[in-house]
């Protein structure tokens, strides 16, 4: 079904244009994000996706780690946790065992997942339990005022790499893929019609989900790398950065040098950890 | 809470003497204490290790979910919740690190189970920030760790007692901390059910510790009955979701938790939060947020303590004893008293909150408290601070990952020096001498 298509679909006291206000708390505003940063836009995308999929709130789980990016949950009307930095997969492990009906989507930043998080990013990939992880990817450290990351390119300044960045970095999507994920994508906060798409794909899959959605932070990021305004670095990064999976089929090696793919990048199904849980229970009770 | 005991410490260590049975019922008379007793038949015994203790109390205790990852010596926990879980509808997962346990236990107390996981040195050191976090978001769960010799990496098979400081303070900022100690494979038992009920009761992790002779020694079990030990439940919210307040605060307890998936949507945070949950930088909040947090437990001290006092009464020296030292302080106490020597036995089972009141007591009665510890001083600071330097308190360390010997214990009661590692052939008792 598409995006459009489950829209249509939905009962719910929708009001054109999409009324976000449905799903926020509306209380809990305004936000902490700066002006220009792309967490907004992906927020956005995030509640159209949500409401296609026609999951009732009380049936999804928001469950984000420490950075600008966790605190989405917050202003968000869902059963939502902030946890600890890096942690929020292992918190969102415990909840989908103790209540498997319920849609998990973990929030989470470049550093939160790659780094310190690392380690529960990769098995969570290898159990395939049915969870969307979202990495709002922004190459740097926003929060704490713009260290480098997992994701900060070669050559690129952070309050942390005064020189130039000389480490190689992790390119979320192959991780997710290399460690088991049965559902890869890539998108970007500029792209958020197609980014809304790919997140409504990936709620709906069943398994691990793991969506690195390219994001800007020109506080840090974009001053610190001569990317002048917020718009400077959407262009740049994100839109002359990527090509989409379509595009791409039509393009010369040469041609896509340099650039990263948007899209669905790898989907295939394998068991489910909960449903394998289930019959391994019924395994051991002798059914 | 002040205790009498009978049948929960070990047997090996009390003078019993059968006086009669039938088909129902054992009477036994108690010498140390001179009383009978009568215990019904029936019960399913076990000779189990503590490590299986733990999770027979655990499961009796209603928890259901279990996430870990192995570690010497509390690996047995983790391998019997791996069996049994499954069988009772519970869940079992094996994390990538302790981290990760902590964290899973901490999510799945939020979807509304009861939940634990347990660790040795290394681990519970992993696990401090998620303890910090269900300090702070105020969510149930036990974690258990069984005591190996540090630091660091250690001798992982050699017992010790030295996290019991790290219990108190191990994770960051002022937090409540509650930590119970068993000194037998029953206790082990009895203790877990009541780490989950204090759980409960206080919305807030509760902490197991016992030591490596604790998890591995195997003793007579009795499993209690259903019913037969009071379970506290979770309390769930009653009012409508809409104005459901995670952390308000009524009549000086917090609110109930509601679970995740049930309608309550609700946020959780460990950032300071108003009782809405939401995040909160208001100054005066976050004073009065984190002194409630303490105040939660310290205010309910005296229901949270548990100590045992043997021949206490009329006392000129005191031992202060917690886990298996407190096995062999028991035997060294009865041995000193059938020479008629006047000294008495405090054992808590209640860590921390430290029983100050019961340690100040004793303190005014007796002229030298002795403390016992697997560690180079730990405890023995806080039992010189109750005291308030009523008497003369002195401790006996050893760190060679061997008990504290009672012959040790002895020693220090009558005065002599006390070898913390060497003890010569002379004084090594026969292991028939501590059955008696």
């Amino acid at each position: 079904m598409s995006t459009q298509a489950a829209i249509a679909t939905v009962p719910y006291k929708e009001k054109k244009p999409f009324d976000y206000s449905y799903y926020m708390r509306k209380g809990k505003f305004p936000h902490i994000w700066c002006p220009g940063c792309g967490h907004g836009i992906v927020m956005k995308s995030l509640l159209r996706a949500i409401h296609a999929s026609g999951l009732p709130q009380d049936d999804i789980a928001l469950v984000s780690g420490i950075g600008c990016s966790s605190r989405t949950p917050g202003y968000l009307d869902f059963n939502t946790l902030h946890t600890l930095h890096g942690r929020a997969i292992a918190y969102a492990t415990g909840i989908k065992l103790a209540k498997p009906k319920l849609k998990i989507i973990v929030i989470t930043g470049d550093g939160d997942a790659l780094a310190i998080g690392g380690n529960h990013f990769i098995h969570a990939c290898r159990r395939n339990m049915d969870m969307a992880i979202l990495v709002y990817n922004n190459y740097i450290y926003g929060m704490t005022s713009g260290q480098s990351s997992p994701t900060t390119p070669q050559g690129m300044i952070a309050t942390t790499a005064r020189y130039g960045s000389i480490e190689p970095t992790f390119d979320t999507c192959n991780l997710a893929q290399a460690a088991g994920a049965t559902f890869v994508a890539r998108g970007t906060a500029y792209h958020c019609q197609e980014l809304e798409k790919t997140l409504y794909d990936a709620i709906m899959h069943k398994g691990t989900a793991v969506v690195d959605i390219l994001d800007s932070c020109p506080t840090y990021y974009g001053r610190f790398n001569k990317m002048k305004s917020a718009s400077e670095m959407m262009e740049k990064v994100e839109k002359e950065g990527t090509v989409s999976v379509a595009q791409a089929a039509k393009m010369t090696p040469e041609q896509l040098q340099g650039k990263l793919l948007r899209g669905v990048l790898h989907k295939v199904e394998r068991p489910e950890y909960c449903e394998e849980y289930e019959k391994l229970m019924a395994k051991a009770q002798g059914k | 809470m002040r205790l009498k005991m009978p049948g929960l410490c070990n047997p090996g260590l009390s003078s019993v003497k059968l006086i009669a049975q039938n088909a129902n019922y054992i009477k036994l008379y108690k010498h140390d204490r001179g009383e009978f007793m009568t215990i019904k038949k029936g019960k399913q015994k076990k000779f189990i290790q503590g490590n299986e203790a733990c999770v027979e109390g655990a499961l009796y205790a209603g928890c259901r979910f279990y996430a870990g990852y192995p570690i010497t010596p509390s690996t047995e926990i983790m391998e019997v919740m791996a069996a049994k879980l499954p069988k009772m509808g519970g869940v079992f997962i094996q994390m990538e690190d302790e981290i990760a346990s902590v964290s899973a236990i901490v999510g799945a107390a939020l979807g509304g189970m009861k939940s634990m996981t347990a660790t040795s040195g290394p681990g519970f050191s992993l696990m401090q920030e998620g303890i910090g976090y269900a300090c702070m978001a105020e969510v149930p769960c036990v974690i258990v760790d069984v005591m190996r010799s540090g630091p660091s990496t250690g001798y992982p098979t050699g017992p010790s007692q030295s996290d019991v400081m790290q219990a108190k303070w191990g994770t960051h900022g002022d937090h409540p901390a509650i930590t119970l100690s068993p000194s037998s494979v029953q206790e082990a038992l009895h203790e877990t059910i009541r780490a989950f009920n204090l759980s409960e009761t206080y919305r807030t992790p509760v902490l197991i510790l016992y030591d490596e002779v604790i998890g591995h020694m195997r003793e007579a079990v009795t499993l209690p009955e259903p019913g037969e030990i009071e379970v506290i439940e979770r309390a769930k919210p009653t009012c409508p979701p809409s104005e459901y307040k995670p952390y308000e605060v009524k009549n000086g307890k917090v609110a109930p938790l509601a679970a995740y998936g049930e309608g309550y949507r609700f946020h959780v945070t460990a950032l300071y939060h108003a009782p809405d949950g939401f995040p909160s930088g208001n100054t005066k909040l976050i004073q009065e947020s984190n002194e409630r947090l303490v105040k939660k437990v310290y205010d309910n001290r005296e229901t949270i303590w548990k100590n045992e006092e043997f021949y206490l009464d009329d006392a000129e020296i005191g031992v202060f004893a917690y886990g298996v030292c407190a096995k062999s302080a028991k035997f060294a106490v009865k041995e000193l008293r059938s020479k008629g020597i006047k000294v008495g036995l405090l054992r808590p089972l209640t860590l921390w909150p430290f029983p100050d009141d019961a340690v100040e007591e004793m303190a005014k009665q007796v002229k030298t408290i002795i403390v016992p510890e697997m560690n180079l001083g730990q405890i023995v600071h806080e039992v010189q601070r109750a005291s308030r330097g009523r008497c003369e308190v002195r401790g006996i360390f050893r760190v060679d990952t061997d008990p504290i010997h009672p012959k040790q214990i002895m020693n220090a009661i009558l005065g002599k020096p006390v070898d913390a590692t060497v003890i010569p052939a002379e004084v090594m008792i026969a292991r028939d001498m501590i059955d008696g």
